[in-house]
């Protein structure tokens, strides 16, 4: 309950966490909405000597629309991006996905941004920003890079962003013509967390059958992926519940998958299969309906 | 590190270790013991508090992150003497027992009512998810708040 | 009889202070000088302690002191258990461990320091030097002949046999026309997780040489007496007070090593002492519930009545006994004849020490153990025989009504089984259920109904059956105002008896419910008590205060007959009045409190005042009962149980506030479904536990249920004055074998017999799949 003593920084801009970032290294965590980082601190299983808050950075937390992209400041709640009616529009996976994330309290405090950064391997943002194929914008000392989402999930608990870099923004396309999506998860009844969660973002062509599907899959093993042997099946066939289910078998192809009290291996990839199907159906109903 | 916060439309001004977790803030420094602490890990919500209008778990918060934030407290729910509906509520329809997650499920129920003024039952539930309750199985939880929102609609009375 | 406010639906009177957050939990306690105390707790299940390095903890900055058990032996007394078997190992359970830890958690050593976050960082310091020792966590190899010792000083691990037998086997064996059905049942580990965990401030006086102790806890009185012995000290110089108590469901029944520790610390320092249990701690070291296995024989005619049940039963103590643990499990044997009527019996139990925490009391204590064997054994019954669940059970309830002498000795007070069923039946619409129930089995969809006809066994209850006296006291003193005050023996931390009581009393008296304040849990308030555990509050204490009341009204009507020229036998207490039955003649209320407290005029033989004291021993147990119904879903392709609809008609006998009970119904549904669904507490092999948060271990949340369907029948009972039988735990007891039951029911078309608790979803799974032995596991 009661985390080891630190020393607290409160950077009013980017430039002054970076610069907090580069002095203090390794002995130093960056706190978001502090919603992964200060139960671990309290559990005294993370004990940063210093604590940079980066909180009050205002610059870091918007959703917007711009050059055709939709682009949400890393400390954006989950509760404002399940509320925004932009994303609601333009990109309802992402508020359909924050629904499914914690309780109340959490999603008012809970950011995108430090929520992709702990990368926990239950988290439920990866799913929907691999199938979104989202851009994580990263600031470091020298200057902005950008890491596509699925090259951003390294490992378990590890991210592409380097220690002296920030997560300052994630940038969406906005859903395009006759294209929809779906996120649906088993929820672990302790901690909510996902025990699988599918994600997937499905364009019909005009002739109907499946022009590309990409499906982003977390909880199953180490760092959430895209099923790319799922995507492939789909790409180019008509949505027919049959192949849909022959597709969605792969969902868990060659991941070594996550085994603990809740859940085994096998069942989990199972899991994966079965909510993967039925997240690529109603991303296909929706995908229809626009 | 000095904070100035205002709990209860009180401002108080303290000299706080950075560590100090929001919900030891209200209950040690300030003496307002009616935010509890149930769990480690968030998940409980005996500490609900509403910071600048949003409930939040003050379990996972440090006091130094509230510096400037308008707090409410349990206490600070009913005003002039009068119990806030969703008081009457819990009272009215036996939603609490043992009382300990009551002060936390109320200021949940609150950010509830304050998005969604006529919530379903299965949204006063999952609007209630981050709350647990060991004594009621909830049901007279729900029926509190079902109580308020129609109070608040009828305008109190 | 008319009332005015028993039966009646009443608001509580302890709900104003707590939903302003103006209640006062024990760690709302603030005293001058006051230190926290934190503990170093063992990281293995099963280890020798080589050595403990306290040096950096005590360097320290407010460190004022560290303990660890070498310093406490001789100074505080072992943590007490006061079961009572024949041939029970109690082994020695001190406050802090010496030589050896036991189980995860264990404590090793306490900092008292002037901070609570001071507290915390220097018992993190204290390094201790362990050497591992084997663990034992499996009861089967615990019992297996070589197998390591929890406790090396004992011959092994068997803490206790105990043996319960009757009927004829002899005919039961030669009747070849019996089916023989067995199974293995396994009651899993559980957390009572109170949402308040527990804590304890203990302030010794070294002027005055008294200690006071306000403590989360049901049981006061017993704690005030065992700390005094703990302690050493003089029983008339301790008190104890429970402030508010935020839920105990029997993990607060019960005298901890810390309490001890926390006394022998105010009193070393001469300053108050606060310890506040965190979550974590809550998990590993207060006393889990459960942990059974079963194995059954149950011996059916082909008609579905039961010859003859047979069950072993081996039970976790735990590393030590806590103060009933070995208890606990004997209430399992006494009750699993349930509401059947069944003539031959044996059951035989066995006591097992393993390297984990102590089981003890969790909601139901024993009897949902029974209730779950019983029931699911009715269901196998009907399994093997291909028979409705209700049919078998309608052909095994017993035909009397009253008195029922039961195979296991014990006799119910009165039934009406058919009763509660018949309402809850029909409130489920169970002929409309089987029928959808078949539709969609053709069309590959699981739908399953689950019944429990439960009875269980409350109010406890008889002295002579209870290790520390089952009586209660109720005190009952009109204010010179008129006012009444109320002391009750028990310590309600919930269950809402200051309204209860409040009731029974302005009922009794004739006077207000506003005007009637009760107390309860202060031992230099309150005359002695036992405590409120097992249904037993209202029942026992209730009537307590009902017979106090009774006295009160006799004195104050022979008063009253004085002014009036009356028999006092002629008068009523109604509305502020004593009065003749017919009103014709009638005097204030008032007025009597003021002739007996001013006392110009004393009745012959009268005594001034009115305060008067009854203890209440009750002549036996109640035994309320009732009927569940669960349906549940089940997704064909995951295994996911959604618990469709919940209907419970409970027979808690005579009800005083339906609010209450329907509260007490709700709650006890929420843990006996959470035990049948998510609940489990996990040790791995080497004793670590695996569940020791919320993020692991699943406390149900709001969306977990659908709305509750409950309903009443009342059945009195002969055995107190109230009629009432008790309600605390029946929706415990009840639920848990009817959600397993509606499960396995759904399944009945894969030949699925039975599946382990908690039904989670990978086990249904597994059965659907078909390649998952019997069990699910």
């Amino acid at each position: 309950m009661i985390s080891e003593s630190f020393e607290y920084h409160v950077p009013k801009t980017i430039e002054e966490a970076l610069g907090m970032i580069g002095e203090f290294g390794d002995e130093s965590k960056v706190l978001a909405g502090g919603h992964s980082l200060l139960p671990m601190m309290k559990l005294r299983l993370a004990s940063p000597k210093h604590l940079i808050d980066i909180g009050r950075i205002g610059a870091l937390r918007y959703i917007r629309e711009s050059e055709g992209q939709l682009e949400l400041g890393a400390l954006t709640t989950h509760f404002e991006i399940e509320s925004s009616s932009l994303l609601k529009s333009k990109c309802p996976l992402l508020p359909e996905t924050a629904r499914e994330i914690g309780d109340v309290q959490v999603c008012n405090r809970g950011t995108l941004g430090g929520s992709l950064v702990h990368a926990d391997p239950a988290a439920d943002w990866p799913a929907a920003m691999l199938a979104v194929e989202a851009e994580m914008v990263a600031r470091g000392p020298h200057g902005e890079r950008k890491i596509r989402a699925r090259d951003f999930f390294v490992d378990l608990m590890a991210t592409a962003l380097q220690s002296d870099e920030l997560l300052t923004a994630i940038r969406v396309s906005p859903l395009p013509a006759r294209t929809g999506d779906a996120y649906l998860k088993l929820h672990h009844p302790a901690s909510g967390f996902a025990v699988v969660g599918v994600a997937v973002r499905l364009t019909l062509a005009e002739s109907g059958s499946i022009g590309e599907a990409r499906v982003g899959v977390t909880g199953v093993g180490a760092k959430p992926y895209r099923a790319e042997e799922t995507e492939r099946l789909l790409a180019g066939k008509s949505p027919t519940a049959k192949r849909l289910e022959e597709a969605a078998a792969h969902a868990a192809d060659g991941v070594d998958a996550n085994s603990d009290l809740y859940a085994s291996g096998d069942y989990r990839k199972h899991l994966a299969a079965v909510y993967a199907r039925r997240a690529i159906q109603r991303a296909a109903e929706r995908a229809a309906g626009r | 590190m000095r904070i100035q916060v205002k709990v209860n439309g009180t401002a108080f001004e303290s000299d706080v270790e950075p560590r100090l977790l929001l919900v030891h803030y209200l209950r040690d420094v300030l003496d307002l013991t009616g935010t509890h602490i149930g769990c480690e890990t968030s998940l409980c919500g005996a500490c609900t508090v509403l910071v600048n209008g949003h409930a939040v778990k003050s379990c996972t918060l440090l006091a130094v992150q509230a510096n400037g934030a308008e707090i409410t407290t349990i206490e600070g729910l009913a005003s002039d003497g009068k119990l806030h509906p969703l008081q009457q509520g819990f009272w009215e329809e036996h939603g609490l027992q043992c009382g300990f997650c009551t002060p936390g499920m109320i200021l949940a129920a609150h950010q509830l009512l304050s998005r969604n003024p006529h919530p379903t039952e299965a949204e006063i539930r999952k609007g209630l998810e981050g709350n647990l309750c060991r004594c009621t199985g909830y049901q007279h939880i729900v029926k509190a708040v079902q109580y308020a929102a129609e109070k608040a609609a009828t305008g109190g009375q | 009889m008319a009332t005015k406010y028993l039966g009646e639906r009443i608001k509580r009177k302890e709900d104003p202070r707590l939903i302003q957050g103006r209640g006062h939990y024990v760690d709302d306690l603030k005293l001058g000088g006051m230190a926290h105390l934190a503990f170093a707790r063992s990281p293995h299940a099963h280890a020798r302690i080589k050595s403990i390095d306290a040096g950096a903890a005590v360097a320290t900055p407010g460190v004022l002191a560290v303990y660890t058990g070498e310093e406490l032996k001789g100074q505080v007394g072992f943590v007490p258990c006061a079961a009572g078997l024949e041939g029970l190992k109690i082994p020695d359970h001190p406050c802090l461990a010496t030589g050896t830890v036991h189980y995860l958690g264990e404590p090793v050593a306490a900092v008292v320091a002037t901070s609570r976050y001071g507290a915390r960082d220097a018992a993190e310091k204290i390094e201790v030097d362990y050497e591992p020792l084997p663990a034992v966590l499996d009861m089967e190899k615990a019992l297996v002949k070589g197998s390591p010792r929890v406790h090396e000083h004992l011959t092994d691990n068997t803490a206790f046999v105990a043996k319960l037998e009757a009927g004829d086997w002899n005919a039961v064996r030669q009747d070849a026309s019996l089916k023989v059905i067995k199974q293995r049942l396994i009651n899993q580990r559980l957390a009572p997780a109170s949402m308040e965990t527990r804590g304890v401030v203990a302030s010794y006086s070294p002027g005055e040489d008294t200690l006071t102790v306000w403590s989360s806890t049901q049981i006061p009185h017993i704690l005030k007496t065992q700390l005094a012995i703990m302690s050493k000290l003089d029983e008339a110089r301790c008190r104890v007070i429970t402030p508010e108590v935020g839920g105990g469901f029997g993990s607060k029944l019960n005298v901890y090593g810390e309490e001890g520790v926390a006394c022998f610390a105010s009193r070393k320092l001469g300053r108050p002492v606060k310890w506040i249990e965190g979550r974590r701690e809550n998990m590993l070291a207060t006393i889990h519930g459960r942990d059974q296995i079963n194995d059954l024989e149950i011996y059916a005619k082909p008609d579905g009545k039961v010859a003859g049940f047979r069950c072993r039963i081996l039970a976790s103590m735990g590393a030590y006994h806590q103060l009933l643990t070995p208890a606990i499990p004997t209430l399992t044997a006494l009750m699993i004849l349930g509401a059947y009527d069944i003539k031959n019996v044996f059951v035989e139990t066995v006591g097992v020490f393993t390297n984990e925490m102590s089981t003890d009391a969790y909601r139901g204590a024993g009897r949902p153990e029974a209730t779950y064997i019983i029931e699911r054994a009715m269901d196998l019954v009907a399994f093997e025989l291909k028979m409705d669940p209700v049919e078998v059970r309608r052909k095994n309830f017993p035909s009397s009504g009253k008195d029922i002498s039961m195979a296991t000795g014990v006799v119910y007070d009165t039934a009406n089984y058919e009763k509660p069923l018949k309402k809850a039946l029909r409130l489920a619409g169970y002929n409309r259920l089987r029928k959808e129930q078949e539709r969609l089995r053709k069309k590959g969809k699981y739908l399953g109904i689950g019944v429990s006809t439960y009875v269980e066994i409350c109010a406890m209850g008889p002295s002579s059956r209870m290790p520390g006296g089952g009586w209660e006291s109720g005190t009952v003193r009109v204010e010179p105002t008129g006012k009444v005050t109320v002391l009750s023996g028990t310590s309600p931390h919930g269950q809402g008896e200051e309204t209860t009581f409040a009731q029974i009393v302005a009922e009794q008296l004739g006077v207000s419910f506003d005007d009637v304040t009760v107390y309860h849990g202060d031992t230099s308030v309150v005359p002695m008590g036992i405590g409120t555990f097992g249904s037993r509050t209202t029942a026992v204490g209730g009537s307590a205060i009902y017979y106090a009341s009774e006295r009160i009204k006799k004195k104050m009507a022979k008063f009253a007959a004085a002014r009036l020229g009356v028999k006092p036998g002629e008068l009523l207490f109604r509305d502020g009045k004593i009065e003749t039955s017919d009103g014709a003649k009638s005097v204030p209320f008032g007025s009597i409190v003021v002739d007996a407290y001013s006392a110009k005029t004393l009745p012959a033989g009268v005594e001034p005042g009115l305060f008067e004291q009854f203890v209440f021993e009750p002549p036996n147990y109640t035994y309320p009962f009732g009927a569940h119904i669960a349906v549940v879903e089940i997704d064909e392709e995951t295994g996911e149980v959604r618990l469709r609809d919940y209907f419970a008609v409970d027979d808690c006998g005579r009800i005083l506030n339906p609010l209450l009970v329907d509260g007490q119904i709700h709650g006890g549904l929420a843990q006996g479904i959470g035990q049948a669904l998510w609940e489990e507490h996990v040790y791995d092999e080497s004793g670590q536990l695996l569940t020791g948060t919320f993020m692991d271990y699943a406390l149900p949340k709001a969306g977990c249920f659908p709305w509750f369907h409950t309903a009443n029948t009342e059945t009195r009972t002969p055995v107190n004055p109230l009629g009432v039988k008790g309600v605390g735990e029946a929706g415990t007891i009840g639920s848990t074998p009817a959600v397993v039951n509606a499960v396995v029911d759904a399944l009945r078309p894969l030949g699925v017999r039975h599946v382990d608790m908690p039904l989670k979803p990978e086990k249904i799974w597994k059965l659907m799949k078909g390649n998952a032995g019997d069990g699910g596991r």
